[in-house]
């Protein structure tokens, strides 16, 4: 019996950043909690990323290895994550919040009979409780909330939490789960892959984004530009998404990716709090905007004051020849 | 195809930051001077979707559900002079202090009352506590199927087919009916209401539900009911000090930038 479950997800790679990072909070917290940490890994083909899981701080590891869960369906991985919990009965469930996160943790935690606090920025133990800081308000406001039923379901903003040092020397218990025939009433019947090139943008250690100041989606070519010199992803405000200048996938914030990355290039970006939730975690933000009240340059360690279009080519340039 | 609509009011979203005020002892926000609270956008993306899958299916009917206090109505309202048909507002002090998990279970109560319809529609989350979940859970408290988080809603044939978006790109999934659906930003601009409509909704009647009326206990609702209890609500300060680089010309604040960069070692 653990007394925190992670659900976590894999890729080509194995164990998802998200997913380390999540194990590194469950460690934090369970030193406080008492208990061991569980994951919980529900896909097909998932050998490899069980095996990282006790480098990563797990003492045990459930695996719900099937071709029907080769990809996230509500339907299908519902029953299984509702198994999983039954057998280890945590008092902590955490998730990212990730798609997958999203869609089941509060279907999850109704079914299991508690609530679900989704998107903690920061955990903590306070009287055997988890008591989580989220964001609100379009990222104006902070809350701090606890789930008061069992288990306490959390779902928690990726980089939020550090990873624990990998410790090759540990190893967790596998405990295979049974995988009955999903009953599938939503089905999932295709995929379109966003067109991204280079960097993925939660990966990248520069991104470069674009708001609704710069206009209007030809803009975008010269971000790419710059972002080429760089080795940077290209971000942009979820204004300049909406208005169909640059695709979603490459939003940045409340309502798209979060990043935190090394430096944070905004451009003719206002700096509303929705897109700040995305961004804020950055170690380094420059703002380059024409009018000098944008309250990004509030959250900004360089800001340039000036029309981007005047900025861009100059910046281009310093930056070839610096990093030459 | 009949649909119904979950919607709430909150503080507008596009309050200016320097407006946004809390009041931390009472962890609440508190009423922004001069500026009216509205639909949620995400809900008035919602009603849309609603009303665009009863005009391809024909005929049916868009009605519209909300839980809140007597400025709720306004939501509502809007969401009738949109083209919605009929609106029910949960309105009981019992209500009060509540959270996701007692906002869904007074929804779903007000559903099987009402009749669950073909297509139930969310926002993906409403834009003042961002949780995003209450969708979910009237979908599970009414064993529904569900997809979150949609920027296309298709009808073919009595089945629904949609577009979700997510991390890297976007999938389609084919529902039967019923199903519980929540709309995200990608979907587009909802209409707006014209001055005639906004009109014909204000004459429209708003029935008026209470837990009693819903065969709810005031234990089981609002504070009472709550799974989730807040401990403190406060605004995030930023310790970051900028530093403007000023030059004659975009070349010499681009290499200013460039240097000030160098010199902090984050180039």
């Amino acid at each position: 019996m653990a007394s925190i479950l992670v659900f976590g997800e894999t890729d080509d790679s194995g164990l998802t950043a998200p997913t380390l990072e999540l194990l590194g909070a469950a460690s934090r917290l369970s030193a406080d909690i008492g208990g061991g940490v569980a994951l919980a890994l529900i896909g097909s083909g998932l050998a490899d990323a069980a095996a990282a899981a006790g480098p990563a701080g797990a003492d045990s590891v459930y695996t719900a290895d099937a071709d029907s869960l080769a990809g996230y369906q509500t339907d299908s991985f519902l029953p299984v994550a509702q198994g999983i919990v039954e057998q280890d009965s945590p008092s902590v469930i955490l998730m990212s919040q990730s798609s997958i996160g999203r869609d089941l943790a509060p279907r999850l935690a109704t079914r299991l009979g508690t609530a679900a606090i989704m998107d903690a920025l920061g955990l903590e133990v306070d009287g055997g409780r988890v008591k989580a800081t989220r964001s609100c308000y379009g990222g104006n406001a902070r809350q701090v909330v606890t789930v008061q039923t069992d288990p306490q379901v959390i779902t928690v903003r990726p980089k939020s939490q550090d990873p624990i040092e990998a410790d090759a020397s540990r190893s967790a218990e596998l405990i295979a789960v049974d995988v009955a025939e999903p009953t599938l009433r939503a089905r999932t019947t295709g995929k379109e892959q966003a067109e991204s090139e280079g960097i993925r943008l939660e990966d990248a250690e520069i991104v470069v984004s674009g708001g609704r100041g710069l206009g209007g989606p030809e803009a975008f070519a010269d971000l790419e530009s710059l972002a080429g010199v760089l080795t940077a992803a290209v971000g942009s405000s979820r204004a300049a998404c909406d208005l169909g200048w640059y695709p979603p996938s490459q939003q940045v914030g409340l309502t798209g990716t979060v990043v935190s990355p090394t430096l944070y290039v905004a451009i003719a970006i206002s700096g509303a709090s929705q897109h700040m939730a995305g961004c804020g975690g950055s170690k380094n933000i420059i703002a380059i905007n024409k009018d000098p009240d944008a309250p990004i340059f509030s959250f900004s360690r360089f800001g340039i004051v000036d029309d981007y279009k005047k900025v861009l080519p100059a910046l281009e340039a310093a930056f070839a020849a610096a990093l030459d | 195809m009949n649909v119904i609509v979950c919607v709430k009011q909150i503080p507008d979203p596009e309050t200016p930051a320097a407006a946004f005020k809390v009041d931390e002892a009472a962890m609440q926000v508190l009423p922004a001077q001069g500026i009216s609270p509205v639909i949620s956008p995400f809900d008035a993306q919602a009603v849309e979707a609603a009303l665009r899958i009863k005009d391809s299916s024909g005929d049916g009917t868009v009605n519209i559900i909300s839980l809140g206090p007597d400025s709720a109505r306004d939501a509502i309202k809007h969401s009738l002079a949109m083209g919605a048909d009929e609106g029910y507002h949960l309105n009981d002090d019992a209500f009060e202090g509540g959270d996701a998990w007692t906002t869904a279970l007074a929804l779903s109560k007000a559903i099987q009352h009402l009749g669950v319809p073909d297509v139930l529609i969310f926002g993906r989350q409403a834009a003042d506590w961002d949780q995003g979940t209450v969708g979910s859970i009237v979908a599970e408290l009414l064993d529904l199927p569900s997809a979150t988080v949609l920027r296309a809603v298709e009808l073919s044939g009595d089945r629904i087919t949609v577009s979700r978006v997510v991390a890297d790109g976007f999938e389609n999934i084919d529902l039967p009916t019923p199903c519980v659906l929540t709309i995200s930003n990608e979907f587009g601009d909802p209409r707006y209401p014209q001055l005639r409509q906004i009109m014909q909704a204000a004459r429209k009647q708003v029935t008026e539900l209470s837990a009693a009326d819903l065969g709810l206990d005031a234990s089981e609702v609002g504070a009472a009911g709550a799974r989730v209890q807040m401990h403190a609500l406060f605004q995030p300060t930023s310790d970051v000090e900028v530093e403007i680089i000023e030059g004659d010309t975009p070349e010499e604040k681009a290499a200013g930038l460039v240097n000030a960069l160098r010199e902090a070692k984050i180039l």
